[in-house]
């Protein structure tokens, strides 16, 4: 029910960003989409791409330090208060949100994040029907 | 030995080598002379102080032979140190220093636990470096059957460790490490050989490499210390507590000094190692200043052993760095550096001034089979990064700013000195 995500650790400096992006379009991997949580000396940037383990791996091989985070990925409609209405969910059922971002695919709202419970988290999207992603159909969509 | 027997007896080797020295040596002839000391002057071990300090520059200013107490006629050896820059220190010994070396050595090996009935490869370099002959000439002496491997040949050699049961090795540490590499390139594993014991020296290491050697090759490693312009191996020896090296102190008389005043330090302090050779005839030195920085232990050994112990060698003198007052080396960085996996065995120490006080941030690249998925929020990262800094300021006793670094982004280093980078300005 979770799909991988891709987070590289990159030093404020210029040069780390294009390196990193240069291997991906090397690998002709497609950047479906991405953050960055910054500090002031580093920041790690998030990516949800096509072909994530094949991508991590390139990624290895330029001497990126990266690693795959698992985190969910749910669609909703997009319409005024359906991210309220998703995340109503998991709050309800005392979990922490430990980031989220969120992007427009096909008239789709989707929403990306990560918990700090996981099983119980799968539940509650089973139990409320909500729409989970998964790495094939975000990788059909893009 | 009690230590007051001990200090009489140095006491009295003491005058004996001043009294040698004055009338055989010019150069220190001329130094006591020059600060108004006579033999006599020198009657107990506490009297040290009074001696003018040697160092490695005064070795090469007498080159090759103006340090030399003996007549040629009595040198029976003579070994040369690799020195990098300038002319070598050369050391030469009489028959009476062939045997007291061999002793000595004999105490290290024994005190590791080598016996006549054990097989033992000496793989330091044999020649001009002191390493192969000194080790060899300690086994002999105990009557252990030596297998003067020496270097190089790695597959030969560990063939010979499985098919004649070696049970002993003198090598550095390194060199163990590549030893254990190589078994595992060719399929041989620790259950295979006999090697239960390793004298390593001749090159700094940390109790980490100690771990990964004694894993990997099955056996118990000892530190072995020692220098061509005293001896070469055997001035100092772990012993089964595997805590501090002794030193045979009744013929290599250790002190620490403060490496800038050049004060002597308590016992339990570091700073910098000096020794005085209380025997020795070919070439004696007086306070011969190693540039090696550790500190003696206070305290006896739970062996039994009265023989002052040493700490491992803590680094060079030559690198040390005062920040804020605080002595730093930057091999105290490497150590901790080296305890934490996530990092790579590399850093790089930054030392500035702003607003008239001293910074220092150490750089560290992470490891890539350590970045996991759990770092994919600063909170964890930065968790990492206190718990290094937390580790640096308790060894240090300074505060230094960490920067993590992507990985292979530091450039490996030639030197110790190239870890640092100081742009003070003073």
């Amino acid at each position: 029910m979770t799909i991988h995500q891709l987070s590289i650790f990159i030093e404020n400096r210029s040069g780390t960003l294009i390196k990193v992006l240069n291997a991906l379009k090397e690998a002709n991997i497609q950047i479906i989409a991405s953050t960055i949580a910054d500090t002031a000396e580093y920041g790690i940037y998030r990516l949800i791409c096509s072909s994530p383990m094949r991508a991590c791996e390139e990624l290895k091989a330029a001497n990126v330090a990266v690693a795959l985070s698992d985190v969910f990925a749910i669609e909703i409609d997009d319409k005024p208060g359906r991210a309220a209405d998703a995340v109503k969910s998991f709050s309800e059922a005392g979990i922490s949100i430990t980031y989220m971002y969120s992007f427009l695919l096909r008239g789709k709202g989707i929403l990306i994040f990560r918990t700090d419970n996981n099983e119980l988290a799968k539940q509650v999207i089973a139990r409320d029907g909500l729409k989970s992603v998964s790495e094939e159909d975000l990788a059909a969509l893009a | 030995m009690s230590r007051d027997e001990m200090s009489a007896l140095q006491g009295k080797r003491l005058h004996k080598i001043v009294e040698y020295v004055y009338h055989n040596v010019p150069f220190y002839r001329n130094k006591l002379q020059e600060m108004d000391i006579r033999p006599d002057d020198i009657q107990t071990i506490e009297d040290i102080r009074k001696l003018p300090f040697t160092t490695k520059k005064d070795l090469r200013d007498n080159y090759p032979f103006g340090l030399q107490a003996a007549p040629q006629s009595e040198i029976i050896r003579v070994h040369a140190s690799s020195g990098t820059t300038g002319n070598p220190t050369i050391v030469g010994y009489t028959r009476k220093d062939i045997g007291v070396w061999s002793e000595c050595m004999a105490r290290c090996l024994t005190a590791y636990g080598v016996t006549r009935d054990d097989i033992f490869s000496v793989s330091y370099g044999y020649g001009l470096f002191t390493g192969g002959l000194g080790a060899h000439y300690g086994v002999e002496h105990i009557g252990a059957s030596v297998i003067p491997a020496g270097t190089g040949n790695t597959e030969k050699h560990l063939k010979l460790i499985r098919d004649l049961g070696i049970t002993g090795i003198a090598c550095t540490p390194s060199y163990a490490l590549y030893l254990a590499e190589t078994m595992d390139k060719l399929g041989i594993r620790k259950e295979d050989i006999k090697l239960r014991v390793g004298a390593f020296g001749a090159e700094p290491w940390t109790e980490n490499m100690r771990d990964e050697i004694q894993e990997r090759l099955g056996l118990k490693g000892y530190n072995l210390y020692g220098l061509s312009e005293i001896m070469g191996p055997s001035v100092s020896y772990e012993c089964q507590m595997q805590h501090g090296s002794h030193v045979c102190e009744d013929h290599f008389y250790p002190e620490i000094i403060n490496p800038v005043t050049l004060e002597p330090l308590p016992a339990g302090q570091t700073g910098e190692l000096v020794f005085t050779t209380l025997t020795k005839e070919g070439m004696p030195v007086l306070r011969y200043r190693t540039r090696d920085l550790c500190s003696l232990l206070p305290g006896t050994c739970d062996c039994g052993r009265t023989a002052v112990r040493m700490s491992r060698i803590e680094g060079r003198s030559d690198d040390m760095l005062i920040i804020r007052g605080i002595n730093v080396f930057p091999s105290q960085v490497e150590s901790v550096v080296l305890s934490m996996p996530e990092f790579a065995p590399r850093y790089m120490l930054i030392v500035d001034r702003v607003n008239n006080l001293d910074t220092l941030q150490v750089q560290v690249e992470l490891r890539q089979e350590f970045f996991t998925g759990v770092f994919d929020t600063p909170a964890a990262v930065d968790q990492l990064e206190k718990r290094l800094a937390s580790k640096l300021k308790s060894v240090l006793s300074i505060a230094a700013k960490v920067q993590l670094k992507a990985p292979n982004t530091i450039e490996r280093s030639q030197g110790k000195s190239a870890h640092v980078i100081d742009k003070r300005k003073l």
